[in-house]
């Protein structure tokens, strides 16, 4: 039994120690906003925050996570949060969609680190997020848009 | 062809008792699987204290060039994976703390500690040595000057440089890198024992 705080609940997990957090989000919780991709970390789809931190969810066990806040798709909130909302809608950034939570929440993550970032910014910080339909350019400019948007 | 079955099974069931022995005696010792060191005592033959300080730092090569530890003292600011020192994947930096850019830290897949489920190796503070410390493409007198220079290996002293062998976590995971990866020869306390021979037997470093 594991005990799990995800947006600002903590509830209590029946599952082994070394279990991925992804399938305890999913599966235990009925969170399914957080996506599997690859299992090894190289795509970025399960991507959440622990401790306001991304982090790959399917290659992190949820005994590291024990007394941590995370956060998911579900539970994101604040001005970043809200201005990449509405940058991807205007945008129509996600084609099949399937990998956009991770990308928003890596997005996000940029953005609150770095908040007027360049193209090679983006780039190094989204390399880790990959999409099949190859939206990057409107990520990219997402992206930028919602850094705008922040200034004012 | 029954009892043959059946031998194959009771063979198979020594095997894996075996295996199960060995990991429960090595798990205090290095991951089994890597090269040896030769103990720095077996060097004591050599009369002339500076050719036995420069053999002791040549056997200290073998794991200054191991893909354990070059593949995070790249000369490019980005780290290398795998024992065949493929590219890292994703494309990642050192970043100005050598953690990694913001928004991509090291900690966003590496955890505390190796996941080998997903083959995800982990360290407490997963990161890249600074730049000042790239060994890749030297040779091992090169990285011997660049070890000693405290102008470039993070203002240690020889007892510092021997204390952070031997005490940092990401050092040691050298030699407990998890499933899929060679750890680097001998073991932490061979590696830090030879440090320290050489270390006292002047610090020499090889000609070229």
């Amino acid at each position: 039994m594991v005990s799990l705080k995800v947006n600002g609940t903590s509830q209590n997990v029946d599952v082994d120690d070394d279990t991925p957090l992804l399938w305890a989000i999913r599966d235990n919780l009925g969170l399914t906003g957080t996506k599997f991709g690859c299992g090894v970390a190289q795509c970025g789809a399960c991507t959440v925050y622990v401790d306001g931190q991304p982090v790959r969810s399917c290659v992190t066990p949820v005994s590291a996570v024990d007394g941590s806040d995370i956060t998911t798709i579900e539970g994101l909130a604040g001005k970043e949060a809200e201005a990449v909302q509405a940058a991807w809608i205007a945008r129509d950034v996600p084609q099949c969609g399937y990998c956009q939570s991770g990308q928003v929440m890596s997005a996000i993550a940029l953005l609150k680190e770095n908040r007027k970032p360049t193209d090679r910014d983006i780039d190094l910080a989204m390399n880790g997020n990959i999409c099949r339909c190859a939206t990057y350019v409107r990520i990219r400019a997402a992206i930028h848009d919602a850094a705008r948007a922040l200034e004012i | 062809m029954r009892p043959l079955l059946l031998s194959a099974a009771a063979g198979l069931a020594l095997c894996l008792a075996g295996t199960a022995l060995t990991l429960a005696q090595s798990a205090n010792q290095a991951q089994p699987g890597g090269a040896t060191l030769r103990p720095a005592a077996s060097f004591s033959n050599i009369a002339n204290q500076r050719d036995r300080s420069v053999a002791l730092f040549n056997e200290m090569g073998k794991v200054l060039t191991h893909p354990r530890c070059m593949n995070c003292h790249p000369v490019s600011d980005r780290p290398r994976q795998g024992d065949i020192r493929k590219p890292h994947e994703p494309l990642v930096v050192r970043g100005k703390d050598g953690h990694g850019a913001p928004g991509l830290h090291c900690t966003t897949c590496h955890g505390k500690q190796n996941y080998d489920p997903a083959g995800i190796p982990g360290d407490g503070h997963w990161a890249l040595a600074p730049a000042s410390m790239a060994w890749e493409g030297k040779t091992v007198a090169q990285i011997c000057e660049q070890l000693k220079d405290q102008n470039r290996n993070g203002s240690r002293d020889l007892a510092a440089l021997v204390k952070h062998v031997t005490t940092d976590t990401l050092v040691l995971w050298g030699w407990k890198p998890g499933k899929g990866r060679q750890p680097a020869p001998g073991t932490a306390a061979e590696f830090g024992a030879l440090m320290q021979a050489w270390a006292d037997t002047g610090a020499a470093c090889p000609a070229s």
